[in-house]
């Protein structure tokens, strides 16, 4: 069954200039799918999208068989969790505690469920010593492990995340890959980082200037040096070294 | 550490502070509410002229700040702006209300002066006042017992929000100013051709990050109120203590005590 389905899709911010252009494809329940493109390709547009962050699209999304307009947005929300490429404007409240149990809260949750339901999410995070730390003085790694906490609480069905290894370092990076790995839930990853895309989806999407490119298996497309280059990306670095 | 940096810094100390206290206090950030209300109605209460009376009021932010370990010099060098507003406000009075009520020698006090520093007083006092409920119970706490109040959420919720944009605020604020010191060494402050442009991005660049947290808000279920934990403290510890602390505050605005304790000697 899919969990995101989009036909025809085409968009517009109130500019007129299209960003989006005819994009249709389908996601699977549990499959996690590299969205992949140059800077201005529309990964971060069409992420928002999904979650009614923008408006006024023409052509057709569903997500978990609810389609994305104004009635349906607080059930899509329920349903899928937005990991925000800046950590520090997903994280607004005093401790790591309080912001992760921001969700349930306003789903009405006891306040025994919200214990239950952050201490689960820091857990799958790794990040229950960190349940009482102010956010401001946690590093930018362990910000990206709280943020994606956020998200985990509501115990989302679609999970999408734009550039979520940015700004980490390469033992942050690597921590980041294994826990979302070890997360059975639909994800969308939007990400110039080719390597995690490469580590984590068994398929990619490929954009350039709003229009799907290649759609299809991760390796076959991050493997195809041509391809990439003609839509300004270049191999993942584990690739390169085959070439040198 | 410049000015900007040190604002953020001392909004995440008290949050910090609160943070570490909450587990402790067993009174509920309702009463101390209520006991700070009531401190000030009664603090601002005082006849213009009763200097002993409002003296005897001090009595309230000694005995909280020695107790929750807060500290006045701390304090002092965190509000004096605001105390020196609030202890600006009778600066007139000795010069309109020149009555001598008190003369030693070639010294004379007048009622202008002694009102003077009772408006002060009051001031001060009322500004203290605010500075140890925020220090105990935090924003959040204290916007957890208005809604307990039925003050309506909207208000509550703009208190928290301002709060928190604040920050934001600032830090980009700090961003920027960073920026432009790296690219105008030498120079003292922002030179005064660049103030428009430097506010008018500060305004973008705030309310751009504003959206983003609004939106990681709305994408949380978030429907227009923001529901922390509800306060927790002691039923028992907290009705004594507001009970204790309304007994003491109208005793002594009923009492003079400084007189009572005077003819005692």
């Amino acid at each position: 069954m899919d969990d995101i389905k989009i036909e025809d899709l085409t968009f517009a911010y109130s500019n007129k200039i299209e960003v989006l252009h005819h994009i249709s494809f389908a996601v699977d329940k549990g499959e996690a799918v590299g969205l992949i493109g140059a800077n201005g390709a529309g990964k971060s547009t069409l992420l928002k999208l999904l979650v009614g962050l923008a408006e006024g699209y023409q052509g057709s999304i569903i997500l978990g068989g609810l389609g994305v307009e104004k009635k349906n947005l607080a059930q899509i929300r329920a349903k899928a969790g937005y990991v925000f490429q800046d950590s520090e404007s997903q994280l607004f409240l005093s401790t790591v505690y309080e912001d992760v149990a921001f969700g349930p809260r306003n789903y009405g949750y006891t306040e025994e469920e919200v214990e239950g339901r952050v201490m689960e999410a820091l857990r799958k995070m790794h990040i229950e010593g960190l349940k009482d730390r102010q956010i401001y003085r946690m590093s930018g790694g362990q910000k990206k492990l709280a943020s994606i906490a956020t998200i985990l609480s509501l115990e989302p069905e679609v999970m999408l995340l734009d550039e979520p290894s940015i700004a980490l370092d390469p033992k942050n990076r690597r921590t980041l890959i294994h826990i979302l790995n070890g997360i059975k839930e639909t994800k969308v990853i939007a990400s110039h980082d080719l390597d995690m895309v490469w580590d984590i989806c068994e398929r990619t999407i490929l954009l350039s200037d709003g229009r799907v490119i290649k759609d299809g298996k991760t390796r076959e497309i991050l493997m195809d040096k041509e391809l990439l280059e003609a839509n300004g990306l270049e191999l993942p670095l584990s690739m390169q070294r085959q070439y040198i | 550490m410049n000015r900007l940096q040190k604002a953020v810094k001392d909004i995440h100390t008290v949050d910090a502070k609160e943070a570490g206290r909450k587990g402790q206090s067993k009174v509920h950030p309702l009463s101390r509410l209520a006991v700070t209300v009531l401190y000030i109605l009664l603090t601002v209460s005082f006849p213009k002229y009763d200097l002993g009376g409002i003296g005897a009021m001090v009595v309230y932010l000694l005995i909280t700040g020695i107790w929750e370990e807060i500290s006045f010099r701390e304090a002092l060098g965190r509000i004096w702006p605001v105390l020196l507003l609030a202890g600006a406000v009778g600066i007139a009075n000795p010069f309109v209300d020149r009555k001598v009520c008190w003369e030693s020698g070639s010294l004379a006090v007048t009622y202008g002066m002694v009102s003077m520093v009772t408006l002060m007083l009051k001031g001060i006092f009322s500004v203290m006042a605010s500075y140890l409920l925020i220090m105990t119970v935090g924003m959040e706490g204290i916007c957890s017992s208005l809604r307990v109040l039925h003050v309506p959420k909207e208000f509550v919720t703009i208190l928290l929000l301002m709060h928190r944009y604040l920050i934001v605020l600032l830090k980009e604020a700090e961003r920027m100013m960073q920026a432009y010191r790296l690219r105008a060494p030498g120079q003292k402050g922002i030179h005064v051709n660049a103030w428009g442009a430097f506010a008018g991005q500060l305004l973008l660049r705030s309310v751009d990050r504003a959206q983003t947290v609004y939106e990681s808000m709305l994408l949380r279920g978030y429907t227009g109120e923001i529901i922390g934990k509800r306060p927790v403290g002691k039923r028992g510890i907290s009705i004594g203590y507001a009970v204790s602390w309304t007994l003491v505050l109208a005793g002594i605005r009923i009492l003079p005590v400084f007189q009572m304790v005077g003819s005692l000697f």
